[in-house]
């Protein structure tokens, strides 16, 4: 995968989402782990809790600072990627695939298609650069 | 407008991620924290510290006059020695924290933080009496080459036999022909040296220094490495762990104080404190809870905040989250149990023995 896939959504805080059946998929971007350094630490929410779209849900480290992660949808918290606690580094090898975070039920359908696509994703970070 | 090292061109070359630090832009990491800190501790890695500062007493009565300044005891160290030493206020606290360099009881050389290269020159020139100190910040690039290949990495560039040059040791010498102080210090718990140059002979020193050191797996290393080394050694950080308002006594410094020394400035208030007791003590802690402790989470007893994280991260060496603070002295005996607060939730922690890292 290049660093902006083109099948999966984004957001102005280095977030993906990836819709799967009738669940949204949630990680961080290639450029955000870029900017993070290694990652050592996540702090996800438990399996039912409630996010809203925009607001934090957790919060992402690394060796030297900490980033608080932005839900891209509003619903609720159906899997958390239960792995990173283990290998965080994950998010750094692979932030499209075993660095997932969290998967939410969204609470509206329609939400995703209102998220960024990848090129208008690349083109916010390759313009803040 | 932040300064540059004569080496910003070398970590741009790298491709470093840079960053402003003290005023300064400095390499943060070149490739990954992680591995710049694991090269250092089971290879070598190297670090641009050319922010760092420099004064020099030169002159009939320099080791007087610097003596009166800092806290440990040139006229107990050797010619060809360094002391760990704290530069105080009058209440006891840290102006800052300092490497002085015995040349001869005629030439005392002083490495000072970044942070503080003007505030601790200004402060010398108020309080110096007998010999006034020269700022020679600007006179000197400096690198550091850590792990336990770096003495054999330099040892290739450099007739010194540096197996004579013990810790806290040193000599001037040429390495890669380009003239330099070879100490064998540092801040990262490994072995190594710290070389001051010429800015202008530092590009070629430090490319020098790669090439040589490529096979033994030499790496550059940024200020992100820099930091969780010196913090799995429990080394202060002035601004985090001391500064103005904490005394050597409290942060766990006492050995760089030597009381019986006739005078210094500040000691009158660590002697005060001495026989008071001192009111926090600085103390090493791992988490038993999941999370990393960081500089400013409150420490928390009974649900009470009784004192402050001032350093902490996940230790790549040691793989556990591991933080330093100030506790009241019931609370720094090892074993101790308290809780770190970390976004609003109380998280375990334990002080341990320090440092978290020790050498396999």
């Amino acid at each position: 995968m290049g660093n902006y896939p083109d099948d999966i959504r984004y957001t102005k805080d280095h977030e993906w989402a990836r819709k799967a059946g009738g669940v949204v998929v949630v990680g961080v971007t290639f450029h955000a782990q870029e900017a993070l350094g290694d990652v050592v630490y996540v702090e996800l929410p438990k399996l039912g809790a409630p996010v809203t779209a925009g607001k934090p849900f957790g919060v992402i480290e690394s060796t030297k600072a900490v980033s608080e992660l932005f839900a891209p949808v509003s619903g609720k918290i159906v899997k958390v990627n239960d792995e990173l606690s283990g290998s965080p580094q994950a998010v750094n090898q692979d932030p499209y695939g075993k660095g997932w975070l969290v998967e939410v039920e969204p609470a509206d359908a329609g939400a995703y298609d209102g998220l960024l696509d990848a090129q208008a994703y690349e083109k916010l970070v390759q313009d803040a650069s | 407008m932040a300064r540059r090292t004569p080496l910003y061109d070398a970590h741009r070359k790298l491709g470093a991620k840079m960053v402003e630090f003290a005023g300064w832009d400095m390499p943060v990491q070149y490739s990954s924290l992680i591995s710049e800190h694991e090269a250092v501790r089971t290879a070598a890695g190297m670090f641009d510290v050319s922010h760092m500062g420099e004064v020099e007493f030169t002159g009939a009565g320099a080791l007087e006059a610097a003596n009166r300044l800092i806290t440990n005891d040139l006229a107990r160290i050797a010619d060809g020695q360094a002391a760990y030493a704290g530069l105080l206020n009058d209440r006891g606290g840290f102006v800052d924290d300092v490497v002085a360099y015995r040349f001869s009881p005629e030439r005392i050389f002083i490495c000072i933080n970044a942070s503080n290269r003007d505030k601790d020159f200004q402060w010398m020139k108020a309080r110096a009496q007998g010999v006034a100190p020269v700022h020679r910040s600007d006179d000197f690039a400096q690198l550091a080459v850590q792990g336990p290949k770096a003495p054999g990495i330099i040892q290739k560039l450099t007739m010194v036999d540096l197996s004579k040059i013990g810790t806290y040791r040193f000599t001037e010498g040429e390495v890669a022909s380009i003239r330099c102080i070879i100490s064998r210090t540092g801040y990262t718990g490994e072995d190594g040296f710290e070389l001051y140059t010429a800015p202008e002979s530092a590009e070629k020193l430090w490319f020098a220094l790669l090439e040589a050191g490529d096979k033994d797996g030499l790496k550059p290393a940024g200020l992100g490495a820099r930091d969780s080394l010196r913090t799995e050694m429990k080394y202060a950080l002035y601004g985090n762990d001391i500064d103005d308002d904490h005394t050597p006594l409290e942060a766990g410094l006492g050995w760089i104080v030597k009381m019986d020394k006739a005078e210094f400035v500040g000691k009158p208030a660590l002697e005060k404190q001495k026989a008071e007791g001192v009111p926090r003590k600085l103390v090493g802690f791992e988490l038993t809870d999941a999370g990393v402790p960081r500089h400013g989470y409150p420490i928390l007893q009974d649900g009470q905040k009784v004192g402050e994280v001032t350093s902490g991260t996940m230790g790549p060496s040691v793989k556990k989250p591991i933080g330093i603070g100030y506790v009241p002295p019931a609370l720094a005996a090892e074993g101790s149990t308290f809780q770190v607060e970390i976004r609003g939730r109380p998280a375990g922690a334990r002080v341990v023995k320090t440092p978290f890292y020790k050498r396999a």
